[in-house]
């Protein structure tokens, strides 16, 4: 009998501290900040740099701004972007946010702004956000207000093996949707698979879609879209269409269905193994190929994606985004501060340096010194237009309908037209 | 278990009761301040465990069920959209969803129909005097050790098409045209995932079975055998109803299992390729942190939950009944 007291006795401690331990988690949100200048001011930052290079690059900037502003301690919380995305919805369901966090802007971004979570940040950061690119910025402006400074910025294109299209008798790539056809028809001819693609993860394959619809379409298209919450546009089902003619050649690897993008046998190390020609991905695609598989080095070659005949965009509008951080309702002037402190050009080039990320800041695109990234940092700087991923400009709901009916367009389970009315329907329904 | 320890086990337990009255059963006062002693500690000792339940159990589901009736994106505070039954009337349109309950039910009737025969099928051998029993009871419990990640992601390289051993060791023994792309194909994917569904679990099922058999006594088997019952009679009507409660208790588990699959899967395939591998778990998952439709999510939770309850409640009135009445009626004899 004594025994058993005591060992409930344990057990009620244990309950008693799980309880305060549920206490203190709910309330470690950390927006109860908001203590203004002055005296002590803790900035809680969540961040997705959770590796190298990127995490080094931040916390001496961190280190450097608490060297500066003694009163100020910045709390940097680096997750993965997976845990971060699911921390952050738990805590903004409670009605608070981080004093910084990481965003990607778009429409995640606007439900955050709608729900009051998001400071405004046009005016704080009106005397030095000229210094921004406003390709850059224009992610993160929701009616014409500004909500997170951008530190990052790239776009997606074609990645390809340059030895393989020599194998395949391709001189140069192509310039056309046509001639895209036709290298993938001559990379197939001679026993290459021409297409990389992680169909599990479902995003890169919306890639090629948003693409096409950008090139058929055009950028206002897409835009309108959105507004209009619609996209029956006979131009969307053509954009389609044209995918479908890229599907039917069966163009990408064995068993891609299944496909992870960053894992061991996933779309990356396909071409970093060179198992297939080329993948149509983001400024980060060298990194993870390395990452994953082998460096191509100086056979890798990038190409924008190539122009639809007749279509009402232009070929040099680009696909992409980067990434940027907002503050939260209540955080602190300090955390606006520093977003300026990071931004300055000097501190900037910093993390440039790395190759991690790209120029969100004009005037440091001198920094930019990895092979790859110059190719990328070129490409953008011929940019006419810009247009940020659609599962990211989009409220969530639609963007994840765009991933899925694309997904399922290129399974073959969907038709054109059905996915245009798909998207319609989750768009209407938000 | 012996018979002659299970005697020896309840005998304390009959014996209890009767050398506890005398003591306080004499004057009626104290038996009063005896009963509140035992009210005021039975609660002491129910009160962290009742409190606990109430906050991460009871109040998380009343929330689901209020925010299921919302359309609500789960940004800043409380839902004000109220959209009555909609999301409800949404789920039952939505082809995924209800390719979910398809799905869970032909997984159900999988496990229920292979996965726990071969567990007994194996518990059964196990149960012999052989060389080497202990090493393969060790073995075949092993996958159930390991988390659901760990075993996805070694599943995801061992049914990789390119350089994955599932195809190797078909090609090796000749088997080529079964080679497959596995996890990558939508009319496979279900398949696949039940293999290492099986892989992961029979473990504790054949454990659950093999506790099950030595419990029942060798007398029993010896008196049939003597008897003249061949083998398998023994089985049939000796060994599979005295292993009944423990079959039951299984194939509960083994069902609950089945309807709140989640890890697993979502490591192995994400439910795809184009959701022919999602469970409702999944669908939940996406909508909830994918889509920010928490409403949604909610009233798919709130669905998972009533199909759950349904189950298990269902379950124990029908089936496990007899199993539980010993107990109950029990209880009952000591009050």
């Amino acid at each position: 009998m004594k025994s058993f007291n005591r060992r409930s006795a344990v057990t009620m401690a244990a309950a008693a501290l799980l309880l305060a331990g549920c206490g203190g988690g709910s309330g470690g949100a950390g927006a109860d900040g908001g203590a203004s200048s002055g005296g002590k001011v803790t900035v809680e930052w969540w961040s997705i740099h959770n590796i190298e290079p990127m995490l080094g690059v931040w916390k001496g900037l961190v280190k450097e701004y608490e060297a500066q502003h003694p009163n100020v301690t910045i709390k940097m919380n680096a997750m993965n972007v997976e845990n971060f995305k699911s921390k952050l919805t738990t805590v903004t369901q409670s009605g608070k946010a981080p004093h910084l966090f990481h965003t990607w802007g778009g429409g995640v971004l606007a439900q955050q702004v709608e729900a009051g979570l998001v400071k405004d940040l046009t005016a704080d950061i009106a005397p030095w956000s000229g210094t921004l690119s406003p390709v850059a910025l224009q992610s993160y402006q929701v009616d014409g207000k500004t909500y997170g400074v951008p530190h990052d910025i790239g776009m997606v294109g074609f990645w390809y093996n340059k030895k393989l299209f020599a194998k395949a008798g391709i001189d140069a790539p192509p310039a056309t949707w046509t001639e895209f056809l036709d290298d993938v028809k001559k990379l197939k001819a001679a026993g290459i698979a021409p297409i990389a693609l992680a169909g599990k993860a479902k995003w890169p394959g919306h890639y090629y879609w948003a693409y096409l619809a950008m090139r058929v379409a055009g950028l206002d298209a897409l835009k309108q879209a959105a507004e209009t919450k619609s996209f029956e546009n006979p131009d969307f089902v053509t954009a389609g269409r044209k995918l479908k003619e890229l599907v039917d050649l069966q163009p990408f690897q064995q068993g891609f269905l299944g496909a992870d993008y960053d894992k061991p046998d996933g779309q990356a190390a396909a071409i970093g193994n060179g198992k297939a020609a080329m993948e149509l991905m983001g400024q980060w695609a060298p990194s993870v190929q390395r990452d994953t598989s082998t460096d191509l080095g100086e056979d890798l070659g990038f190409f924008p994606f190539p122009a639809v005949e007749g279509g009402k965009g232009t070929a040099t509008d680009a696909f992409g985004g980067g990434g940027g951080i907002a503050v939260g309702a209540d955080a602190p002037p300090e955390a606006v501060d520093f977003l300026r402190f990071i931004s300055q050009p000097d501190n900037h080039r910093k993390g440039v340096k790395t190759g991690a990320i790209f120029p969100a800041v004009k005037g440091t695109e001198d920094a930019v010194t990895d092979r790859h990234a110059k190719l990328v940092t070129e490409s953008l700087s011929k940019a006419t237009g810009y247009q940020l991923y659609l599962d990211q400009a989009y409220p969530p709901a639609v963007g994840q309908q765009v991933n899925d009916s694309v997904a399922e367009l290129i399974a073959g389970s969907k038709t054109p037209e059905q996915v245009v009315a798909d998207i319609t329907t989750a768009a209407k329904s938000e | 278990m012996r018979p002659e320890t299970l005697a020896a086990d309840e005998r304390p337990a009959q014996a209890e009761p009767r050398r506890a009255r005398p003591a306080s059963g004499g004057d009626p006062a104290g038996r009063r301040r005896g009963r509140r002693r035992a009210l005021v500690t039975i609660t002491l000792f129910l009160l962290p465990a009742l409190v606990l339940f109430v906050l991460l159990v009871l109040v998380p589901i009343l929330l689901a069920g209020y925010a299921s009736v919302f359309k609500w994106n789960g940004f800043g505070g409380l839902p004000t959209d109220f959209v009555g039954l909609d999301n409800f009337t949404r789920m039952f349109e939505d082809p995924v969803f209800l390719g979910d309950l398809w799905r869970g039910l032909v997984l159900i009737v999988l496990s229920l129909a292979v996965q726990l025969p071969l567990a007994l099928g194996l518990a059964l051998l196990l149960n012999r005097p052989m060389r080497g029993r202990a090493f393969y009871r060790l073995l075949f419990f092993a996958p159930y050790v390991l988390s659901e990640v760990i075993t996805a992601v070694l599943f995801t390289m061992f049914f990789s098409p390119e350089r994955g051993l599932a195809n190797e060791m078909l090609s090796m023994v000749g088997l080529e045209e079964l080679s497959s792309t596995w996890l990558s194909d939508p009319s496979s994917v279900m398949y696949s995932v039940f293999i290492v569904m099986t892989w992961k679990y029979f473990g504790f099922h054949m454990i659950l079975y093999l506790a099950g058999r030595q419990g029942i006594p060798t007398e029993l088997i010896e008196a049939a055998q003597l008897d003249g019952a061949s083998g398998w009679k023994v089985f049939r009507h000796v060994t599979l109803p005295l292993l009944g409660p423990t079959i039951r208790i299984s194939a509960f588990l083994s069902v609950i299992g089945a309807i709140q699959l989640f890890d697993l899967v979502w490591v192995l395939t994400e439910g795809g390729p184009i959701h022919a591998s999602e469970t409702m778990a999944i669908t939940m998952f996406t909508f909830g942190f994918g889509r920010y439709q928490v409403g949604y999510a909610s009233a798919i939770s709130v669905v998972m939950f009533l199909i759950s309850l349904v189950f298990a409640l269902g379950y124990q009135r029908f089936v496990l009944r007899r199993d539980t009445e010993g107990a109950i009626t029990g209880m009952r004899d000591q009050r």
